[in-house]
């Protein structure tokens, strides 16, 4: 049963000792209410306290970890259906499937293709997180083999997808330390499986035909004592699979159903490639932990990535990036000089577009607190002074022989005072920056 | 051991708007639940696919786009019939060549093409201005009375210009798109604005300025399913459907264009799902008319589209 926070702190110790991490026993319960702190975290709860809080002191969905060191990725502690009302906390763990049938050129050829899944964006690098070996051979000696490969020749922690004990058995004891998920118990192995995950330590993937043998499977493997368990509800179908994944996010966090409180698994093996994508474009939006996608071509994989960081970013937080200058492309000291604002979206427009023009400029980002030109302006945030003030302590006038600046075409009335107090020349640019190309073509 | 339905009890629902003629019709909106979803009982309805032609010669499109419609380029009238053979439900003519950098076209002129299409296919048409505010103002009204008759969804209308377009609209038996810059309540104040020119609600899609895949689709995926779960909560205002305007966005994009990225993957198909992506992506959010540039992208989406329906 949830209870609110008031109703927590009552059974706290109430001594503020910060030892739990929060400033005090009430901003702890608080984070308990909101399902984001666990109980475990204070050293001084009493008896009655553990047990009357019980269910409700636990997040609504487990954290589970995936891999060890700098390769560990954490899934679950998620506390809402809907990005606008929180940020979604633990990013998709997206794995790419290694067949075991494949002839072990193709297998090499694969992983290292695997390893190359990795884009660079916003200055930082972005790329997939495991190596799904799926034992489809059903050979135990040619899954360890395998298995063997992929740590050899990739850094990116194992999926071990394969209803075997003896071949998962197999497997851990090559690579049981990377703290590989294994996949995944069902009806019939759940025992066998749930004391090799214990013994080894590592997360359980947990498949079963729909949501009422789901969660009966559930309560059986953790009353094994295991807890670090993956869902998947069998849904394969996109239409059943959306269905499904909102459902056990509602008994989660609306109910705290516990059998549903861990993170899932959704699958996105359609034949067809785009397909493929386009639904792995739905689960990474609704609420996989993890997904097993089939496929090593970077014009699949790129989209997906770019979506999951985007799914994943603060709602309630304009991206800013730094206000310093930017180039594009190899600008020399004739070359045009754009101002613009430190919103992320507003700056990679102006970006984009002066790509797209194939010319090579500065881009001088002012510090809006990433906000818009017009939103920026409005709330008084980019005023001449402080456009003046960041010409001249950006560094722009050493790079460039020229002083003329292009001013987005919303801050045209900003003109005659820009040439007032600044010793640069205040050219208005388009309102929209798709335009900058023809701009430039007729201005610069 | 039975699992319990967590239901929601939504008491909103979306307006309904149907744009064309008789008997091609297209009809968005009046959902009562969340896309695609058959938990909580109430309808949702398949989105509107449609297709863009431009009034002129597109610049600066990459071949991996003008490639897929080969010698249509040059004449509206040839690439709308295109669009209706590939399988758009709907039309969606871009009146660029209006733009005071791209032509500066008449108003009469643009209403002369607009006739032109509109009597070449047997489905709705879409008329887009060229964005410039005050160009846009004189000719949408000269398109839409050349269009009279044939309940065409016509835009943009912004908090700058509504009260032209409204009025051309209203007089020629048009519905109207109504553009905002990414933000709920200017986009909600924009509704109320154009009904008080007694504008029925139902002839309104709402045009969120949305960003594409990469560079700010998640503000446009949250503000879509705000104004939806909004709309399902009892917002009238922000009951209207929403049309996104994936091809132009997606296709402006690097990743989408560039031919020298091989760490990407190949050129072919990038672009393509960069659009087909955006589209699926704003659908999962609660959109209702996607509006495509490549006819790929657009098959795609509706194939996903026909399993999410179940069919």
């Amino acid at each position: 049963m949830a209870l609110n926070g008031l109703a927590i702190y009552k059974l706290l110790p109430k001594t503020n000792c910060k030892d739990c991490g929060q400033a005090t026993c009430l901003a702890f319960a608080m984070q308990m209410a909101a399902g984001k702190a666990s109980l475990d975290a204070c050293p001084h709860a009493s008896e009655e306290a553990m047990e009357t809080l019980g269910a409700a002191s636990e997040p609504a969905i487990a954290l589970v970890e995936i891999g060890t060191g700098d390769k560990t990725v954490k899934l679950g502690n998620e506390t809402v259906l809907f990005r606008h009302d929180k940020r979604f906390v633990h990013p998709t763990a997206i794995g790419i499937l290694v067949s075991d049938r494949l002839d072990d050129a193709t297998e090499e050829a694969r992983i290292q293709a695997i390893n190359g899944l990795f884009f660079d964006r916003l200055g930082e690098t972005y790329g997939v997180d495991l190596v799904a070996v799926r034992n489809d051979s059903g050979d135990a000696g040619r899954f360890v083999e395998v298995v063997r490969k992929v740590a050899e020749l990739s850094t990116l922690t194992p999926a071990l997808l394969s209803e075997d004990p003896t071949a998962l058995r197999g497997a851990l004891e090559a690579v049981g330390e990377r703290k590989p998920l294994v996949y995944g118990a069902n009806p019939e192995n759940y025992e066998a499986l749930t004391a090799l995950a214990k013994e080894f330590g590592v997360p359980l993937g947990v498949r079963a035909d729909g949501l009422d043998e789901l969660a009966g499977l559930v309560e059986k493997i953790t009353k094994l004592g295991h807890k670090q368990l993956v869902l998947d509800s069998g849904a394969r179908a996109v239409k059943q699979v959306l269905a499904d994944q909102t459902l056990i996010r509602r008994l989660a966090i609306m109910k705290r159903f516990r059998p549903f409180g861990f993170p899932t698994i959704c699958f996105a093996d359609n034949n067809d490639g785009v397909q493929r994508l386009l639904d792995s474009v739905v689960y990474t939006a609704k609420y996989a932990g993890v997904l097993i996608v089939n496929s090593v071509d970077p014009a699949e994989v790129l989209p997906l990535i770019t979506w999951r960081l985007n799914v994943y970013t603060d709602p309630q937080k304009p991206i800013a990036i730094e206000a310093k200058v930017y180039e594009v492309g190899t600008p020399g000291r004739d070359a045009p000089v754009f101002l613009t604002t430190n919103f992320s979206l507003t700056y990679y427009c102006v970006m984009g577009d002066i790509e797209s023009a194939r010319t090579a400029a500065y881009i001088l980002p002012v510090d809006t607190d990433g906000t818009s030109v017009l939103t920026a302006w409005a709330a008084g945030k980019l005023t001449p002074e402080k456009i003046k003030n960041f010409l001249e302590t950006s560094g722009i006038s050493d790079r460039v022989d020229h002083r003329r600046l292009i001013i987005p075409g919303g801050l045209a009335v900003m003109t005659a005072k820009l040439n007032e107090i600044t010793d640069w020349e205040i050219l208005v640019g388009p309102r929209e920056s798709c335009v900058i190309g023809s701009f430039l073509r007729d201005n610069w | 051991m039975g699992v319990e339905l967590v239901q929601e009890r939504w008491k909103g629902k979306l307006y309904t708007l149907t744009i064309g003629r008789e008997p091609n019709q297209v009809t968005v909106g009046g959902d009562s639940t969340l896309p695609f979803l058959d938990l909580d009982g109430g309808t949702y309805s398949r989105p509107v696919s449609a297709l863009t032609v431009l009034d002129q010669r597109p610049e600066n499109w990459p071949d991996t786009l003008a490639g897929a419609w080969g010698d249509v380029l040059d004449d509206p009238v040839k690439w709308a019939q295109r669009c209706v053979e590939l399988g758009a439900d709907a039309v969606v003519l871009r009146l660029i060549s209006a733009h005071p950098e791209r032509g500066d076209r008449s108003p009469a002129e643009c209403a002369a093409t607009a006739k032109a299409v509109a009597e070449a296919i047997d489905r709705p048409l879409i008329v887009l201005g060229c964005s410039v505010d005050e160009k846009d103002a004189a000719v949408l009204p000269v398109v839409a009375e050349a269009l009279n008759g044939y309940n065409c969804l016509i835009g943009q209308a912004t908090s700058e210009n509504y009260k032209t377009v409204v009025a051309g609209c209203l007089a020629h038996g048009h519905s109207v798109i109504a553009t905002s810059p990414l933000d709920i309540n200017l986009a909600k104040q924009l509704n109320i604005l154009m009904t008080d020119m007694n504008l029925p609600p139902e002839r309104i899609a709402m045009d969120p300025s949305i960003g594409p895949l990469g560079y700010g689709i998640e503000y446009a995926y949250s503000i879509i399913e705000r104004k939806r779960t909004g709309a399902l909560l009892g917002d009238r205002m922000l009951a209207v459907p929403v049309i996104c305007l994936v091809g132009e966005e997606a296709w402006k994009v690097k990743e989408a264009q560039t031919t020298d990225g091989p760490e990407w993957g190949a050129d072919e198909p990038r672009g393509v799902l960069w659009e087909a992506v955006t589209a699926a992506s704003l659908a999962q959010a609660g959109a209702s008319i996607f509006v495509f540039q490549h006819p790929e992208a657009l098959r795609q989406f509706s194939l996903q589209i026909d399993a999410l329906m179940g069919k």
